[in-house]
């Protein structure tokens, strides 16, 4: 029904670590994983929502086996194989690489700098108006789940389904991630602040004032009258 | 180790480039993190202006003092009182904003915090040593979409004296994520 990644709320996790300010990369090969993550990014051949859903799709047990960089690893292992990129026979050392017809896109040392800094923003325009005005009341989807593709990508996490809320802000229109993800267009859509209350998403709230707020897409609510 | 061989079946296929790699690793380790966050922290604190303006649109007004790129193109900064302490998780993965605050600590990126913050922020914030006063409401944003989360702490009593440079450097990065008071 739900994926492995999808944790929010869930018991039996132990303590928080805390750690200094210092520590950025914790081993030279993390710090290689994420180069080489947003290195492979820079192909086009998949967009954010594409590479977290591949993520999402390692199976649960090396999903909690993997450390974190290791998921990464998992992740683009896969979606290199999936867009072509790389063969599985060469991914497996089984056969000699040969030269990529993309090559001519790999992100060069000179252009980093400017990729870093130009980022890939998330809104766009849309047709669609919004249905919601702030301080509205609305209801969350009852199932946490993609509704175009069976075991698809979703934002909509599982102990905030089924959830009555209000709207707290309104972001503008953004690429869906459930249809993005998926080759399905950008599908932009209204994006909104839904606060709701620890109350209503736990049977046991720390606090009876506190709140959780998470951005939602707009086909993921519906009104309460 | 998987990364390496990975990396060189990439070099290999004229995918990637060594030094670009390189290039984002010099980025993430030494030009891009938590300082950026704290001298928009301490900005706001010194000018009333900038802080309304952060409030209202984060986006242009932490591009205006420098920082802008990757998972920081939709910002919104939302500010501590003495009613409503705010702190930042994303329970689905680990979205987070970078060109303010670098690359997520490993605790951010951990089971436990993703689980736990959104459920019972006040038992992570006492691990983190943190007991908030009594009549502050927590309020947890899990950043479920591409906009990203700023906690702008509350400036310490007794810091009337200092200037921009001096109060950045109280600013802690767990202050801007809200698992510290400042």
């Amino acid at each position: 029904m739900t994926r492995v990644h999808d944790m929010g709320g869930r018991f039996g996790d132990g303590a928080v670590v805390p750690e200094p300010e210092g520590a950025v990369f914790h081993a030279d090969w993390h710090a290689r994983a994420l180069a080489v993550t947003l290195a492979c990014g820079a192909l086009g051949k998949w967009n954010i929502d594409t590479s977290r859903h591949a993520r999402e799709c390692l199976s649960p047990q090396d999903y909690m086996a993997f450390s974190y960089y290791e998921k990464w690893m998992g992740g683009l292992a896969a979606l290199l194989v999936a867009k072509g990129v790389v063969t599985p026979e060469e991914l497996a050392g089984m056969a000699a690489p040969t030269p990529s017809p993309l090559a001519e896109k790999a992100l060069r040392a000179g252009a980093v700098a400017g990729v870093l800094a130009k980022g890939g923003p998330s809104d766009r325009v849309s047709e669609i108006a919004p249905r919601f005005a702030i301080g509205d009341r609305v209801q969350t989807r009852k199932l946490a789940q993609n509704s175009f593709v069976k075991g698809g990508h979703t934002r909509l996490p599982r102990y905030a389904a089924g959830t009555e809320g209000r709207i707290l802000r309104y972001h503008g229109t953004h690429v869906l991630p459930d249809a993005a993800a998926h080759g399905r267009g950008d599908a932009a859509e209204p994006l909104y602040a839904v606060g709701f209350a620890a109350s209503a998403l736990w049977a046991q709230p720390e606090h009876s004032a506190d709140e959780v707020v998470l951005d939602l897409w707009q086909s993921y609510l519906e009104p309460v009258l | 180790m998987r990364v390496k061989a990975l990396e060189s079946l990439l070099q290999a296929k004229g995918l990637i480039d060594p030094a670009a790699l390189d290039a984002i690793i010099e980025t993430y380790a030494h030009k891009i993190g938590p300082r950026n966050g704290a001298a928009v922290v301490a900005r706001a604190w010194t000018e009333p202006a900038f802080r309304e303006w952060l409030l209202q649109d984060a986006t242009a007004a932490i591009s205006e003092t420098g920082f802008y790129g990757r998972q920081g193109e939709h910002m919104i900064v939302v500010e501590n009182t003495d009613k409503l302490h705010n702190m930042v998780v994303c329970t689905l993965c680990s979205c987070y904003p970078w060109p303010v605050l670098g690359i997520p600590p490993g605790w951010y990126k951990s089971d436990a915090y993703r689980a736990r913050a959104v459920r019972e922020p006040r038992a992570v914030l006492a691990d983190f040593g943190v007991v908030l006063p009594a009549g502050r409401a927590v309020r947890v944003w899990d950043s479920t979409a591409e906009v990203r989360y700023l906690v702008l702490p509350q400036r310490p009593g007794g810091t009337e004296g200092l200037d921009a440079a001096a109060l950045a450097a109280l600013v802690t990065r767990d202050g801007m994520i809200g698992t510290a008071l400042v």
